[in-house]
């Protein structure tokens, strides 16, 4: 069996859709950010396949500004936690509830 | 290489850093944001001056000069002295980071302009993160409870969007095999039927959903109240506006260059907007009934402005070729942005001396701060759409752009939601006018703030006045296609 281009695909629709479930359901804001994190490097994964399909470079510099781009918001997120974190000991986006209609 | 085209934005990244810098030696902190305001006029000055030179790409396409992206950098400009003006008084307060207040606005504000200007998934891509990592960053900016939960909802909410939209665009890319705009319309050109490419279409629907999260249209907007809520106040008028303009700039550059054509297609993107549209204004207004918090009850009336200016966007999908849709959603873009902007003002004004959100503390405030009083009020009367004032010209123009489309349904849903909208907007007049005054103190505030205030209070009435220039620029506003 050869690795086609569809078997980037459903991996990365699967990594995507796992990636999407835990930052809807999970708790924990660190793990919220590592589940992000997934969904970004499954569209890596489909980016860098299809640049191989079709034989461009495109693709690739694509997931190299994502993943600069990842790494930028991970830092950001992470201090924003920490501010979180420092205020009421806790990260668990459950109890980050002041605002609610 | 053109890098003349890029002035403003170059300008305005300068800028950003001599602030920064400016920050760790200048004592007076207004120092800043003169600074801060002077960039921004000479980037207005170098967009105004590449008005003059006519259209022109760079970058190998990546980045276009149209005059469509530079009368958005000119709102997303504006936008961004008018907030900065009316920070003056709250910045005073902070402690620290001053400079980085007015950089990071300086930086996203460079994000917005690109955005507005780009042609390319890549640069969408990149310029849209500049601007949100700067707001997640200034939505967080007073480090308390409310304000980082505003800054974490916001940072996590936006990073699922922007992984979705990605999604969206890799797999346009993978079924186009580029990320050229106008190279895509080429390719989706050709397209037979809807079942011809479900992979095109599945990215063409995520990539709205990504959009959607950035211009607040529901069901993406869940985001919305909360950091409108907990972000300082200058920074929620600032999202409100220029984040929301320069997602419709992209909106419309996207589906306009690449999905235009054929016409099944635009015909049913458009269809799809006509539907948020519906959505947005109900949820928006139906939920802002019930709102005691005036920041919240602006958060969502601003998703119910979305919802008004997606009729435009419905109505460019099921006409393309008619150019009368694009031009009014810029005009309601402009006049939203002074209105809006005028509206928050006040707020600030008031809340920096009450030191409260809540509608029933702003009771009697006619009496203690007459011209305050008056101009909120007069915004407020403007976001419902009553005349003489921008936002009835605003209105009528893009129900007119979606009847002249059929969608009657969709501008009858808009009129009811109009009506709906009235009742909360003139509550807050009504608290100000006819409640009781809780202390007999005045409301004082900076001469930088009244200055932004009275701008807005007067381009919203010389709009509702004479919106015949402005209307005139707007249709005349074309793209550069290919």
């Amino acid at each position: 069996m050869t690795i086609g281009l569809e078997h980037y695909l459903i991996l990365s629709a699967v990594l995507f859709s796992i990636g999407l479930f835990g930052a809807l359901a999970k708790r924990n804001a660190v793990v919220v950010l590592m589940c992000i994190e997934i969904m970004l490097n499954a569209v890596n994964i489909a980016m860098v396949g299809f640049s191989r399909f079709w034989g461009l470079l495109t693709g690739q510099v694509f997931a190299v500004f994502i993943m600069t781009v990842a790494a930028a918001e991970a830092a950001v997120g992470i201090a924003i936690i920490i501010a979180i974190y420092r205020s009421r000991q806790s990260v668990d986006v459950g109890e980050v509830d002041l605002m609610k209609w | 290489m053109n890098f003349d085209l890029l002035t403003p934005e170059l300008g305005l990244c300068g800028t950003a850093l001599l602030v920064i810098l400016a920050d760790l030696v200048v004592e007076r902190k207004t120092v800043l944001a003169g600074l801060s305001v002077v960039g921004l006029l000479v980037a207005i000055g170098l967009t105004l001056w590449l008005w003059g030179q006519g259209p022109a790409t760079a970058f190998g396409g990546m980045l276009v000069m149209d005059q469509f992206a530079l009368f958005f950098k000119l709102i997303l400009c504006g936008a961004a002295i008018l907030v900065i003006l009316s920070s003056v008084d709250y910045v005073s307060k902070f402690p620290r980071f001053q400079g980085e207040y007015y950089g990071l606005i300086l930086f996203s504000a460079v994000g917005m302009m690109l955005m507005a200007a780009t042609r390319e998934l890549v640069s969408i891509y990149i310029s849209l993160e500049l601007a949100s990592i700067s707001l997640y960053i200034l939505a967080g900016f007073l480090k308390d409870h409310r304000s980082s939960e505003a800054g974490l909802k916001y940072l996590l909410l936006g990073a699922v969007a922007s992984a979705v939209l990605l999604y969206g665009m890799a797999l346009v890319f993978g079924f186009s095999g580029t990320t050229h705009l106008d190279k895509i319309a080429g390719m989706v050109g050709s397209l037979e039927g809807l079942g011809a490419n479900p992979g095109l279409l599945l990215g063409i629907v995520l990539m709205v959903a990504g959009f959607g999260f950035k211009i607040a249209s529901v069901p993406f907007q869940m985001w919305v109240p909360d950091v409108y809520e907990g972000a300082p106040t200058p920074i929620t008028a600032y999202l409100s506006v220029a984040s929301k303009a320069a997602g419709f700039a992209v909106i419309l550059r996207v589906f306009i260059t690449a999905f235009g054509e054929p016409a099944w297609l635009s015909q049913n993107w458009g269809m799809l907007f006509a539907i948020l549209s519906a959505l947005s204004m109900t949820v928006g207004n139906v939920v802002a009934l019930a709102q005691g918090n005036i920041k919240r009850m602006l958060g969502y009336s601003s998703i119910a402005q979305a919802g008004y200016l997606m009729v435009g966007l419905a109505a460019v999908g099921r006409g393309p070729g008619d150019f009368i849709g694009q031009s009014s959603i810029l005009f309601f873009l402009a006049s939203y942005a002074l209105t809006n902007l005028g509206a928050f003002i006040a707020v600030i004004a008031i809340s920096n001396k009450v030191d409260s959100d809540l509608i029933d503390d702003y009771s009697g405030m006619a009496r203690r701060a007459p011209l305050l009083a008056l101009a909120l009020a007069f915004c407020l009367i403007s976001l419902t759409g009553i005349p003489p004032t921008a936002g009835f010209v605003a209105k009528i123009y893009i129900f007119y752009a979606g009847i002249k489309q059929d969608l009657l349904w969709l501008v009858i849903t808009g009129v009811i939601n109009s009506v709906i909208s009235a009742y909360y907007y003139l509550r807050v007049v009504r608290v100000m006018y006819l409640g009781a005054p809780a202390a007999e103190e005045g409301v004082p505030s900076s001469g930088a703030l009244r200055t932004a205030l009275g701008l807005c209070s007067l381009g919203v009435l010389v709009l509702g006045i004479v919106p015949g220039v402005l209307i005139g620029v707007a249709e005349a506003v074309k793209f550069l296609m290919p």
